[in-house]
């Protein structure tokens, strides 16, 4: 409404401009909007609106591919789930992931965007170290960290050998594997959080420093409670919700270096959905996963969008 | 403690902590060099070395790339990663200019389209989108790998922000020397968003270089293999015998990218936490 109103002021009073012409554009604008708008539509409604409904439709469905039919059946895929015991280790290794690497990835973050926002030397090339692992393909790294932690020839055990301590077989242990998951996570999630902070600290004005000094913030630690962790407290609620997001879409690491084992131990959502939809092409009980996958991230989308809108105080 | 002293001691304290933690960040990418820079018998013996006493670099690579086609994967991911982002523009940026540009009846449902489909995780669809691209028969192909991801909501999302900015005296220019509104989009609109388009094209093209959970879902044939599922393919052809070669193709396949960020960190930066503020 205000942008037409503006045009048209602005019509009014430059000179020369016949009113026929503008008239003219804007029609065709109008009917050019829904040729301009038209691919990406459609493209939604069969790639994103569609499927979504699809997979909630499917789960009430006991669809495979490749069957020539198929019928509804309630709630039988839920029932289904819900009395599985291997839906409910997934569901549980998935939270634990996400309880995990969400604190280790924003607490590191946090620390490392401080520590290299706290002096001049080197900013570029430790924020360049830490972004390393975000940028770097997944896969493989998470098969170089595979060799890592190697139970004979690995540098972990090798390391740890050396200090007179005894190895461990890291991924093929039921004890240890999805915390091993855990540190790669962490690993490659830190330099991204750390690059949000970065963003956040920057934005803190730098009189409020001066101010609490003035008030006898004398330490660093008082500094830090008093001025930079109130200003981040926005910062900081979104990195946990954009970290909690991604941690729970732990797919590659699992799929690569552990299928899920042993005996179940690392096995998590999105895993179980691949092996039941795309292993087993149970595609209705693995629709019904997704559905399950889906509701916690939306919980947490719309949190970080809440927060999002809420925007920074400052600045 | 005098002034002096403490002055001293937090740069170099800094420093200490800040370095550790980037051995820590770095120690894969280390390790990786090193195994492939070892030939067998060094990589299979219990005492560890960092420098390998037997360069053999040039041998593990030359076995990896006979082993498996690398260049061939390296293609692959080129050909899927442009053409994901070319598909994208062309969806996007027009939708995007009439989004923040245009008055049509419909503009706020689809807008609010656009931002509800934003929150949709890419995994949530996986199914159907597999059962659709079945039914068009087109699962093991590029076109798999592609057409899911030619709309991009978020890239529509992101550009309308920034068209929004854009002096609508420009576009009133370009209509009354008789540009189309088609025409505008490209001819006034692309030029002034380039920093915008560079951020989503350095997104766009790392994401789906990175991608392992599509391609692995909907590519049967060796010879369609993108980079990340190419080496998975050939650690589980390979892995406890082949290190040496195995590293080696593992920095083969994230060279392109870590190189490509090293001469532009600052851009990739930008581009890739464009995610958080989405």
């Amino acid at each position: 409404m205000s942008d037409a109103v503006a045009t048209l002021r602005r019509v009014a009073t430059t000179p020369g401009v016949h009113a026929s012409v503008f008239a003219g554009a804007f029609t065709a604008g109008r009917s050019a909007a829904y040729a301009l708008a038209a691919p990406a539509f459609v493209l939604m409604l069969m790639m994103l609106i569609g499927p979504l409904a699809g997979v909630i439709a499917l789960s009430f469905t006991d669809y495979q591919l490749g069957a020539p039919s198929f019928s509804w059946i309630g709630l039988s895929n839920y029932h289904e789930m819900f009395a599985d015991r291997v839906f409910w280790i997934s569901l549980k290794n998935t939270l634990t992931y996400v309880a995990i690497v969400v604190p280790g990835a924003v607490a590191l973050g946090l620390g490392v965007a401080l520590l290299i926002q706290s002096g001049a030397g080197l900013r570029s090339w430790y924020r360049t170290t830490y972004f390393l692992p975000v940028m770097a393909t997944l896969i493989a790294m998470a098969i170089v960290w595979e060799f890592m932690l190697h139970p004979q020839f690995g540098l972990v055990n090798g390391l740890l050998r050396a200090a007179g301590l005894q190895g461990h077989s890291w991924l093929q242990d039921r004890g240890t594997a999805l915390y091993s998951l855990c540190v790669i996570g962490i690993w490659q999630a830190v330099g991204f959080n750390m690059v949000l902070f970065l963003a956040g600290l920057v934005s803190i004005p730098k009189h409020l420093y001066d101010a609490a000094e003035i008030d006898g913030a004398e330490s660093a630690w008082s500094r830090f409670r008093l001025v930079t962790w109130p200003m981040l407290g926005p910062v900081t609620l979104f990195v946990v919700a954009i970290s909690a997001i991604r941690s729970f879409q732990v797919f590659d690491t699992v799929q690569v270096l552990t299928k899920g084992g042993p005996s179940k131990s690392s096995e998590v959502l999105i895993y179980t959905m691949y092996t039941e939809g795309f292993e087993f092409f149970r595609s209705g009980y693995g629709a019904a996963v997704t559905v399950v996958f889906l509701a916690f991230v939306l919980l947490l989308t719309l949190l970080k969008s809440a927060l999002g809108n809420r925007e920074v105080h400052y600045a | 403690m005098t002034p002096q002293a403490r002055s001293l001691l937090w740069p170099a304290t800094r420093h200490i902590l800040l370095l550790a933690g980037a051995l820590v960040m770095l120690t894969p990418f280390i390790w990786m060099l090193s195994t492939a820079s070892k030939p067998q018998t060094e990589i299979f013996s219990s005492d560890l070395h960092l420098i390998p006493h037997h360069f053999a670099l040039w041998d593990n690579l030359q076995i990896a790339f006979a082993k498996a086609d690398l260049w061939r994967y390296l293609l692959n991911g080129l050909i899927v990663t442009v053409s994901i982002f070319g598909l994208q523009v062309l969806v996007a940026l027009p939708a995007a200019y009439a989004l923040a540009k245009l008055r049509f009846l419909g503009r706020d449902v689809l807008f609010a389209l656009v931002v509800f489909c934003i929150l949709i995780p890419p995994q949530a669809t996986a199914i159907p989108v597999f059962l659709l691209l079945h039914k068009l028969g087109v699962l093991d192909s590029y076109a798999a790998l592609v057409l899911p991801f030619t709309i991009s909501v978020f890239g529509i999302f992101l550009m309308r922000q920034f068209f929004k900015t854009v002096p609508d005296d420009l576009i009133d220019a370009a209509r009354m020397d008789g540009i189309s509104e088609f025409g505008i989009v490209w001819r006034v609109m692309l030029p002034t968003a380039i920093p915008a388009v560079t951020a989503f094209g350095i997104f766009s093209v790392v994401a789906h270089w990175n991608d392992y959970f599509w391609p692995l879902i909907v590519l049967n044939s060796g010879h369609l293999q993108t980079p990340p599922l190419a080496v998975a393919q050939f650690r589980n052809n390979e892995a406890g015998t082949n290190y040496g070669p195995l590293m080696a193709a593992a920095i083969v396949i994230i060279a392109p990218l870590v190189v490509a960020f090293l001469f532009a960190q600052r851009r990739f930066i930008e581009g890739i936490t464009l995610t958080g503020i989405k």
